[in-house]
């Protein structure tokens, strides 16, 4: 009964969504409130009746509903009630209605939140966003409807990927939502403004707020998503340069570029529309990255007959709204009018290098993720395009973001004098000077990786703590004032120091990891980089579902007793499947990393033990970058009015 | 969802990445090993290098490695070995030959491209009038010299 009224839920949502997609529009046209006001309560109803909808579904694979199809294909009585909720998205049917949920969710937030927006432009957003909302429910309709209904019911499911099973995936795919379809928000605020034919700084001020939210969320995403491949499959790889980690890292460089670039759309009417473009090409990365996920197109070149009919159908979609949007802004793209006049040398000019990297970075990454495909066709070469590649022709862009940042943060706006930012900025150069020289002459190898990654850290970091004391002015009290400073100032520091935080620790792991492969019997000891792992017991022991074989290490440097590690190998008996659960000992310098194998024919079993330089820093910068984007989506500027009364800016300079 | 794939490869052989008993007793060998493998691709797995992944083929292409290098071939030499057999599919570093040099320079082209139409941007943004800002409407200039005269 319920699964019925979900159901009906979701076919209601897609009438009301294709009545807001179309009233409010004419009604914005022809200057009608009355058809205008239809927007947001749709925007809210729909939401209501996909929240509705979602939560039949989670009914279901909570009560272990074998009638449906999805739950006998996901779900297990045996499986925690945890991972019996996230598997509800944990899928590709489930994963659609929750993409689906989020997508009017943010419409919805648009209806509630979007007070200061003129009639006009709210109305044109809603009703875009509403299209989007009548596309992907009707993909969910037509063509991956979860709520379909078994002949036979089964006694039980057939339970979820157990590399599912795990707290850092399960939340892995809400984040990336959020964030993918985040950019749904801009880009139907950019849509909307090309009908309007009006980008002025008002629409910056709009339209950041939610390019930072769906990057902060990305970043989330990403993070947990990278985190996960690190402690589950067992060699601590955190990073693949998979078509399918392509797919939202592309997003993610997209929106740091777009949230730059409205900066300077909202304090200066300059870059419209590079900035629109940008919104669209953001979105259209987004529906890439599910179309890349969800045909398997990419995964493996033959793969595409997998599921033809949700491949074409979800080309279809992003071609309608690619091309649809792209018309447009050949259009009206004339009519965007720059305004501010700068000097070569200002932050406007550093952020147009700014976009050009991040742009940039992101071509690289797109055409290196295509490439193998276009090769088939084109030139009928089958080749791959791993790792190699993508490191070595995207590391550059970085670099050189890295090492402009710092300087580019403290640029005045229109005419800048670079010589007072290097002075100011030349304490924090030695520091990084000092810092990557002293990686080199500690380090064993001579590889640059290593020290240059700790020399732009640190000048990242040290370059973002000069950027906030230069603004705290002069004289006493200028601890105080730096408490004081908006909090936009600090959300830009913190988020430019997780960059540099990030780079270290992907430098560091990349250049000075060690590991140790061997087989092990009971009481043998290992060493790795100065520490020693004795091996204690191996034992069965048996989990909820899953049997699992638990090694017992401690770990020692010095013969001192630091921690008892316990790496596990587990099997998912209804699934049939294994996985490694690795132990990890964190640090703040470094992670030793344990996982345990196969036993051996001749007794023993093999363990892989590595040492993880600054592992955790990768994630800690990750952290700080979304942090600073909460603290800059938390501003006061963006919480009041626009063009209300001016803020006193804390205390005057003495 | 991404490494459902990966998922697959395990279910296909639930052995392991590099096994203890691979690794070949002279360190700076097995040091060269370790280099071509990162650039070599388990073919039945999803953009993994062979060091990383858990398939049969994996550890069969591991040990080729191993056997030609103690056998005293060259990096160069064993990796054009394993292409001739395998194909080019095998490479995750793809070759700048031919086609793929259009791969190689589309990042340094687009960024060329990138520099010279933002600098062009910069130098019209520089030079440009500010239209309004500028020049005063002579309504405003009125309104200027009342309010100077308050």
């Amino acid at each position: 009964m319920i699964t019925e009224l979900g159901h009906f839920a979701l076919v209601l949502a897609l009438v009301v969504a294709s009545v807001q997609a179309v009233i409010p529009l004419i009604g914005a046209h022809r200057r009608w409130p009355g058809w205008m006001a239809v927007a947001e309560p749709a925007a809210t109803a729909q939401f209501l009746l996909v929240a509705a909808s979602f939560a039949a579904l989670t009914y279901a694979f909570v009560t272990s509903d074998f009638s449906l199809r999805l739950v006998v294909l996901n779900s297990h009585t045996d499986k925690p009630l945890l991972y019996k909720i996230t598997g509800v998205w944990g899928n590709h049917e489930g994963s659609m209605l929750l993409w689906v949920m989020i997508v009017a969710l943010f419409g919805a937030a648009v209806a509630w939140f979007g007070d200061n927006l003129p009639p006009t432009l709210k109305a044109r957003v809603l009703s875009v966003q509403a299209m989007i909302g009548v596309a992907f429910l009707a993909f969910v309709l037509f063509t991956s409807n979860p709520f379909l209904r078994m002949d036979v019911v089964p006694f039980n499911g057939q339970d979820l990927n157990p590399l599912l099973q795990d707290p850092g995936l399960a939340f892995h795919p809400p984040f990336l939502y959020l964030g993918y379809v985040g950019l749904s928000m801009t880009f139907s605020f950019a849509v909307a403004a090309l009908i309007e034919g009006r980008v002025d700084a008002a629409w910056g001020r709009w339209v950041r707020p939610w390019t930072l939210a769906a990057w902060i969320f990305l970043t989330i995403g990403i993070g947990l998503g990278s985190w996960w491949a690190y402690y589950e499959l067992g060699w601590g790889g955190f990073w693949f340069w998979d078509p399918v980690e392509n797919a939202s890292f592309m997003p993610w460089l997209i929106s740091a570029a777009l949230l730059h670039s409205a900066i300077v759309v909202e304090k200066r009417e300059a870059l419209k529309s590079w900035t629109i473009l940008l919104a669209i090409i953001a979105f259209g990365f987004s529906m890439i990255g599910a179309f890349i996920t969800r045909s398997g197109v990419l995964t493996s070149v033959h793969a595409f007959a997998t599921d033809p009919e949700r491949g074409v159908f979800l080309l279809a979609i992003t071609a309608a709204f690619m091309i649809g949007a792209l018309t447009l802004f050949a259009m009206r793209a004339g009519a965007m009018q720059a305004k501010g006049v700068f000097g070569v040398l200002s932050r406007e000019s550093v952020l147009v290098l700014n976009n050009i990297l991040l742009a940039v970075a992101a071509f690289v990454v797109f055409f290196g993720t295509i490439w193998p495909l276009v090769a088939e066709m084109a030139f009928d070469r089958k080749l791959s395009v791993g790792a190699p590649f993508f490191n070595a022709a995207f590391t550059p862009f970085m670099v050189i973001l890295g090492l402009v940042l710092p300087v580019g943060a403290m640029l005045a706006w229109k005419r800048a004098k670079p010589g007072r930012a290097l002075r100011a900025l030349a304490p924090a150069f030695a520091l990084a000077v000092a810092v990557g020289a002293l990686a080199w002459a500690v380090q064993s190898g001579r590889s640059a990786l290593g020290p240059m990654g700790l020399f732009l850290a640190a000048w990242l970091v040290s370059g973002a703590a000069v950027d906030l004391w230069s603004r705290t002015g002069r004289g006493q009290g200028r601890l105080a004032r730096l408490w004081r400073l908006p909090r936009a100032d600090w959300g830009k520091a913190v988020a430019h120091a997780g960059l540099g935080v990030t780079m270290a620790g992907i430098a560091a792991m990349m250049a000075w990891q060690a590991e140790d492969i061997r087989v092990m019997q009971t009481g043998d000891t290992a060493e790795i980089a100065g520490y020693t792992l004795r091996l204690d017991a191996v034992r069965q022991e048996q989990g909820p579902n899953y049997l699992a074989t638990v090694a017992v290490l401690t770990l020692g440097r010095d013969g001192r007793e630091i921690a008892t590690m316990r790496p596990e190998k587990r099997i998912y008996p209804v699934a049939a499947m294994p996985t490694t659960e690795a132990a990890l000992h964190n640090g703040f310098l470094r992670d030793i990393y344990v996982a345990i194998g196969d036993p051996q024919e001749g007794g023993g079993w093999a363990v892989r033990s590595y040492y993880k330089p600054l592992a955790n820093w990768i994630w800690g910068g990750s952290i700080l970058m979304a942090l600073g984007g909460f603290l800059s989506l938390s501003d006061r500027r963006f919480r009041v009015a626009a063009g209300a009364r001016k803020v006193p800016q804390g205390v005057p300079a003495e | 969802m991404k490494r459902l794939i990966l998922a697959l490869c395990v279910v296909a052989a639930p052995l392991w990445a590099v096994q203890p008993d691979e690794i070949l007793d002279d360190p700076a060998l097995e040091a060269r090993a370790r280099e071509i493998s990162a650039g070599l691709r388990c073919l039945v797995c999803r953009n993994e290098n062979i060091d990383d992944s858990n398939a049969e083929l994996a550890r069969d292409l591991r040990l080729l490695v191993r056997e030609r290098l103690v056998a005293g071939d060259s990096n160069e030499e064993t990796v054009a070995y394993i292409v001739d057999r395998y194909g080019e599919y095998v490479l995750l570093n793809p070759t700048a030959e031919g086609a793929n040099l259009l791969l190689w320079l589309a990042g340094p082209l687009m960024f060329g491209a990138g520099l010279l139409i933002g600098g062009l941007y910069m130098r019209r943004r520089s030079t440009a009038a500010e239209p309004e800002a500028r020049r005063l409407s002579a309504e405003e200039e009125d309104r200027l010299r009342e309010i100077l005269r308050e």
